[in-house]
């Protein structure tokens, strides 16, 4: 069942150089209970999608063009802004990148945390405050009273993620958009961080977009893939089936060029370097740096045609039916 | 003949001021007892979280610190006594690579400037020769002449490490420290430099210290790793070896936390429980027992011992004394 779908959404910027298309017709859909990784490089858009989703665009620069962003059958592009408070952190939350930043200096974590179950229910203190200690008890934070009192700044990298991750599902959210939540953390740590957050979400099917650069986490913790370039979605899939038959020539480079913890062979690097957005390459955005080019390439915007019945590519060399396979011995990879 | 860098048992401690004033202050052991050793035409790649004191070392070993204790040798001579005005003669030799691109570039100056730059301060070159030394760096890291007359802000990410690297190059090194060289960057690009970076050892036959918390670029890029956890050396192997049998029980936590890029194989990630200790209060008897999963009684008493389990493969552990 969908729970989110993300329809032909256009997103552009304006500033002093001119209007850049961040997003061009991105289409997304997320299932109720599903993980849905959204991976690519920086400035490719994969932020910028999430916090459409909020409503956190600043506008100006920002101008949402085109598109509809349908969250259970409402489209969140059109509701009002009161409805839209009601739904952030309440029926869609969101876990940012760096947990310093986005938790408030000068409050104690039972103050903030306090602050999102006040907005969301009629609750008295003792309430809120037992539903806060449950919640951090249920991230394996020890001591979970102790912490409450404290300042984010007495608390570890992993500890403050930690209570991020708290703070966001303390009112039972439908949707979690996780936005790149461990890039800041050493990897032990990541560990921790997302092995609570999917037996969280699990546990209480809720959905997650989970937004990161690094293939590693989407293929130990996503069910589906959206691989975005340059503000389109080049290629989605369920994570088993892009891993093993990749069919966009990006995803190919992309999944080519990580350094394997496994294997000492030499590395596939994708030529040349992400365009910019202001003067996009006509065409397929992808084309300039793409090995496997055709004639169309540079004339006509692929579309996202579904492959079969679970695999979404934008590509003109990809037939109806795919070419499973021959992906991975194609050139150049 | 000798490593081309060597260390031997660097020290490297902070007071940190506290209270009113900062009148008492504590002291932070941010480097204890490393040592080392860097050959031609080898990578020691060097790992750890963060906060573990990689960059410290870097650091120390090019003078950019002040050393509190141990030696660091340049081909068998000790450049940590010696006075800042003979060390400057020996610079050149020993170069540096850092993170990030962005904030390592003047960004007032054109890329034949900072490139030149070290060479004229250096050896005082000038003019032609000075600009034919920079279009040589600079196509070695695969740029242009073009490129000599822009401004860092005009390149890309990967571009500006190209620049960096090149920076590194022109006064003719014979050992790189890397600094996370590759951390700012997506791995497309990343892959780009760390193909320059071991095109350039085989080329010219560089000795390496490569930092980096990440273990599959440190795999992929090395020739021995080193594990550091909270200011020393908890494991050393050569590559092969350190990936199919580490020892420390740190070292298979972290091995095993990486995520690997393999969704027919799910893991278990949360490897490793608590956190990183802070510094200022360092466990007593072995740093890594809070955490550790093969604690024994001696190990919250008395620091591990080092032993060497294989040729080359050497573990601070007392699970293998």
């Amino acid at each position: 069942m969908t729970l989110l779908k993300i329809d032909r959404l256009s997103v552009s910027f304006t500033n002093y150089q001119g209007t850049s298309s961040v997003l061009d017709r991105v289409s997304l859909t997320i299932g109720r209970g599903q993980i849905l990784g959204l991976v690519g490089e920086s400035g490719c858009g994969k932020s910028v999608t999430a916090r459409t989703i909020l409503r956190l665009i600043p506008q100006p620069p920002g101008n949402i063009t085109a598109g509809a962003i349908l969250f259970k059958d409402e489209d969140l592009l059109k509701v009002s802004p009161r409805r839209m408070r009601q739904i952030r952190g309440n029926e869609i939350s969101m876990i940012f990148q760096e947990p310093m930043s986005s938790l408030n200096p000068v409050f104690t974590v039972g103050n903030q945390m306090r602050e999102v179950v006040w907005i969301h229910r009629k609750l008295k203190r003792r309430e809120a405050d037992a539903m806060c200690v449950e919640m951090l008890h249920q991230v394996q934070m020890p001591d979970p009273e102790a912490v409450l009192k404290k300042y984010p700044h007495e608390l570890s990298g992993g500890m403050r993620q930690r209570v991020m991750v708290a703070m966001e599902l303390v009112c039972a959210p439908e949707l979690l958009i996780a936005d790149e939540p461990t890039t800041a953390l050493d990897v032990t740590i990541q560990g921790q961080v997302l092995a609570i957050l999917t037996a969280l979400t699990r546990e209480r099917n809720i959905s997650v977009l989970m937004i990161t650069h690094d293939m590693g986490v989407v293929a130990q913790v996503c069910d589906r893939v959206a691989v975005m370039y340059a503000g389109r979605v080049v290629e989605a899939a369920p994570v088993q089936e892009l891993f093993a038959g990749p069919m966009h020539p990006y995803t190919r480079g992309l999944i080519a060029s990580i350094p394997s913890m496994d294997a000492n062979d030499s590395l596939y690097s994708i030529p040349g370097s992400v365009p910019t957005l202001i003067d996009p390459p006509p065409g397929c955005r992808f084309h300039p740096r793409c090995t496997v080019r055709l004639d169309a390439c540079d004339r006509q915007v692929p579309e996202l045609r579904w492959i079969t019945p679970e695999h979404q590519v934008a590509c003109h060399g990809v037939p109806i039916g795919g070419r499973k396979g021959e992906a991975a011995s194609a050139p150049g990879y | 003949m000798p490593p081309v860098i060597e260390t031997k048992n660097l020290v490297k401690r902070f007071r940190i001021k506290e209270g009113f004033l900062g009148r008492r202050s504590k002291t932070l052991t941010a480097v204890d007892h490393i040592s080392l050793h860097v050959s031609c035409g080898e990578t020691l790649g060097l790992v750890g979280e963060s906060g573990s004191g990689k960059s410290t070392v870097g650091n120390c070993i090019l003078r950019l610190l002040n050393v509190t204790a141990g030696r660091v040798l340049y081909k068998g001579n000790d450049i940590l006594s010696i006075k800042e005005t003979e060390f400057r003669n020996i610079r050149g030799k020993l170069q540096v690579v850092f993170q990030d691109p962005q904030s390592s570039l003047d960004p007032r100056m054109t890329v034949k400037k900072i490139v030149g730059y070290p060479l004229r301060i250096q050896k005082g070159i000038k003019g032609k020769h000075l600009n034919n030394s920079v279009m040589t760096v600079l196509k070695d890291v695969g740029l242009s002449p073009e490129h000599l007359d822009r401004y860092p802000h005009e390149f890309s990410g990967g571009q500006r490490q190209r620049i960096g690297v090149a920076r590194a190059l022109i006064t003719g090194p014979e050992f790189i420290v890397f600094d996370e060289p590759t951390s700012a960057l997506d791995v497309s690009v990343q892959a780009q430099i760390l193909n320059l970076i071991a095109g350039l050892q085989e080329k010219y036959q560089y000795a390496y210290l490569f930092i980096s918390h990440d273990l599959a670029v440190v795999r992929h890029i090395s020739t021995r790793i080193a594990v550091m956890y909270m200011g020393s050396i908890v494991e050393t192997a050569p590559r092969e070896r350190f990936f199919a049998a580490p020892c420390h029980p740190y070292t298979r936590a972290l091995i095993a936390s990486v995520p690997r890029p393999d969704p027919f194989q799910r893991q278990t990630l949360a490897v490793l429980h608590g956190d990183v200790p802070s510094p200022l209060h360092l466990p007593e008897g072995c740093r890594f027992y809070p955490r550790c999963k093969e604690v024994m009684d001696i190990c919250r008493k008395v620091p591990p011992p080092r032993v060497e389990v294989a040729p080359e493969h050497w573990v601070d552990c007392h699970l293998y004394a």
